[in-house]
């Protein structure tokens, strides 16, 4: 029978199974970092028990870590807990590329780099964008630190079947648009609980002509769509991302693991309990206005106004996301002034977003209204980036070039955005306060907050870019 | 984990949708590196001013709710971020139960693993509960073992849940203990995968 490569990785994983019970899956890949892994410790310590398999864990320090003086870390609760995590991993003997360790990085940055991402595994993570790692055609998904717990105990979860949707891109994207742009546009369309209880795999023409990295931010995002876990099944780009790399076998048994790994690819003809489709006609580069990643519109258009809304609620949530966002119905989106630009986080902070932002930015100079930086997702990017010169381009043009951590798409260090101002970001979350009390989110892609870094507001990419002449 | 079957008390109504963990509990409140205390910053900037002083309109501050263990809200409830933060702070608030249309999975989980309720009900039965509860104090009677939640003006709704989180729910368990006893599953599993 015909199968999804969701079914085909589920089924490999099954380690317990009977009727009216959630199965008992095994986990291959479970990531650790500071914020979500203390409590589980606690609870292994306060029950003396051990951490089963700790060969398949991976830690590091991300979400807390100064982008700038790393060695005096003044806040002494954050310090706390990246001490907490060093001696919880010493302990327990779970490998950790620690705050000043070469491989250091942001979880989901440094997991598909070392080669430890690989197809067909069941990858968690206490930490909700583990679905990044799901852009290999791996099965990745976000648990709380109960789940942490209990994976760190017994390598296992309880887990219910997913629903599987497929999630079509057809056609070509369009002149200016990123991946970034993709999946906004997807959550805007299909709306922000359109993945709940499922799991989304990512098709069509213009998946497949997206390099990893660009597949990654796509991945990355499908819990803002509400999923479970959103993926893509692997190919030859699959193949050769991985192939070379740490932690990934070598010469002929690298090729039998390609083959293994190809055949996991969703069969034809599989069914899906859900299908949706997007054309990639549909999407522009977009921009979200309101507080939460399904407000967001082609940069071409207005702040929407309640009466295009039907139902109260949503014309209710549409008032609290404008007081919020300290925005009028009907503004164009292009009008509106930022103060701050930030191009990092685990949804774009890759070698091929510094270099996309920074074709934009050469040559030309940050707005004297706005305060822009860059955070590199790893310690490796940010390695690549300054052998390219990367950082003298955005040095020249005024951005802050800073150490690698998730940094201001949380604001967990001491990155934030002041109350009242705006930031042009490359993270994946607009929700009130994300990036500071008071602060202001309008996610963008990283050629987009770079052209606002130029202009001062939301503005056009397009404008700055060659539109290539189409061959006959 | 502390068992839950029967709950009744005073609904606190919060009518928003695609509330996120975020708001539920901040940021800046995640470095605790333990489970306990953060309930005080529950919904914090929503309860408080910049300045600290309490946003007078907001539901938390209302003493008709005091006490109250149910809070109900609207559609996709525990949005965003997995932090389990999130239910640690609904819980040592004071809430045993969260009635909701629905949930964000992570967050559903989180809820279930820490013995707080996340009961669905239809949307028009969420608006109703909400309306009520705006209007007055609204008392309601939770029972897990019968799938109910009633109340004395005749208002009666049943619920399903998956019947291995009610039983979780119900008897308190200890997941990873109960999961210590398939260890001969898990190793046979490894020995498998060892070969292959």
């Amino acid at each position: 029978m015909a199968k999804t490569i969701i079914e085909k990785i589920w089924e490999q994983h099954i380690v317990f199974e009977e009727q009216g019970k959630p199965d008992l899956l095994y986990i291959d890949l479970h990531l650790l970092h500071e914020v979500t892994s203390p409590q589980a410790f606690e609870g292994l310590r306060l029950n003396g028990r051990k951490v089963r398999r700790p060969d398949l864990c991976f830690a590091t320090m991300d979400h807390n870590v100064p982008t700038r003086n790393r060695e005096t870390i003044t806040d002494p609760i954050s310090r706390k807990q990246i001490k907490t995590l060093q001696d919880n991993c010493d302990e327990f003997g779970v490998p950790l590329a620690g705050i000043n360790h070469p491989d250091q990085g942001i979880v989901h940055v440094i997991g598909p780099e070392l080669g430890l991402t690989q197809p067909g595994k069941t990858i968690v993570c206490g930490d909700s964008h583990t679905s990044t790692h799901g852009a290999f055609g791996a099965l990745a998904f976000g648990i709380g630190t109960s789940e942490v717990e209990h994976v760190l105990s017994t390598q296992t979860l309880w887990q219910s079947k997913p629903k599987t949707m497929e999630v079509r891109i057809d056609g070509k994207l369009g002149f200016g648009v990123s991946s970034k742009d993709v999946i906004l546009a997807i959550i805007s369309k299909f709306g922000i609980d359109m993945g709940t209880g499922h799991v989304m795999e990512y098709t069509g023409e213009a998946i497949r002509g997206l390099s990893m990295e660009e597949r990654m931010t796509i991945c990355n995002m499908s819990i803002e769509a509400g999923a479970r876990a959103g993926l893509i099944s692997p190919d030859g780009t699959t193949v050769e991302y991985l192939r070379g790399r740490r932690n990934v076998p070598e010469g002929e048994a690298f090729e039998k693991e390609a083959a293994r790994w190809l055949a996991l690819a969703t069969d034809e003809g599989a069914q899906y309990d859900t299908s949706v489709t997007i054309h990639a006609d549909e999407i522009s580069p977009f921009v979200t206005w309101g507080t939460n990643p399904s407000m967001g519109s082609g940069i071409a258009e207005r702040v929407p106004s309640a009466a295009d809304y039907d139902k109260q609620s949503d014309k209710d949530a549409l008032k609290q996301a404008l007081a919020y966002m300290h925005l009028e119905e009907g503004t164009p989106l292009s009008s509106i002034d930022i103060q701050h630009v930030f191009i990092g986080s685990c949804t774009n902070a890759r070698l091929g977003d510094l270099r996309a932002a920074s074709e934009i930015i050469k040559g030309k100079r940050v707005h004297p209204s706005v305060t822009a930086i860059v955070v590199p997702g790893s310690e490796t990017v940010k390695r690549a980036a300054e052998q390219e010169g990367l950082d003298q381009v955005f040095l020249e043009a005024g951005f802050e070039w800073r150490e690698t951590g998730c940094s201001m798409c949380l604001a967990m260090n001491e990155d934030s955005v002041p109350a009242g101002e705006r930031c042009a970001s490359t993270s994946n979350r607009n929700f009130e306060g994300r990036q500071g009390a008071g602060s202001m989110t309008h996610l963008v892609s990283p050629v987009m907050a770079a052209a606002a870094a130029i202009e001062g507001h939301l503005t056009d990419v397009r404008n700055y870019m060659k539109e290539p002449v189409p061959s006959l | 984990m502390k068992p839950i079957n029967k709950i009744s008390s005073v609904l606190t109504p919060l009518e928003r949708k695609n509330v996120d963990t975020d708001q539920i509990i901040s940021k800046e409140f995640l470095k605790r590196i333990e489970r306990t205390g953060f309930g005080k910053y529950l919904f914090y900037h929503w309860r408080f001013h910049a300045d600290g002083t309490p946003v007078e309109d907001f539901v938390l501050n209302d003493p008709r709710f005091n006490g109250s263990e149910i809070l109900v809200a609207q559609e996709n409830f525990g949005c965003g971020s997995s932090r389990e933060h999130a239910p640690w702070a609904i819980l040592d608030y004071g809430f045993r139960v969260v009635i909701a249309p629905s949930y964000a999975d992570i967050f559903y989980n989180n809820c279930v693993k820490n013995g707080i309720l996340p009961i669905r009900l239809k949307d028009e039965e969420v608006n109703e509960l909400i309306d009520k509860g705006q209007q007055e104090e609204f008392k309601l009677e939770i029972n897990l073992e019968d799938q109910t939640v009633s109340a004395q003006d005749g208002t009666r709704y049943e619920f399903d849940i998956d019947p291995y989180w009610k039983e979780m729910l119900l008897k308190g368990w200890d997941e990873i203990a109960l999961t210590f006893q398939y260890d001969a599953y898990i190793a046979a599993y490894e020995e498998r995968a060892r070969r292959a």
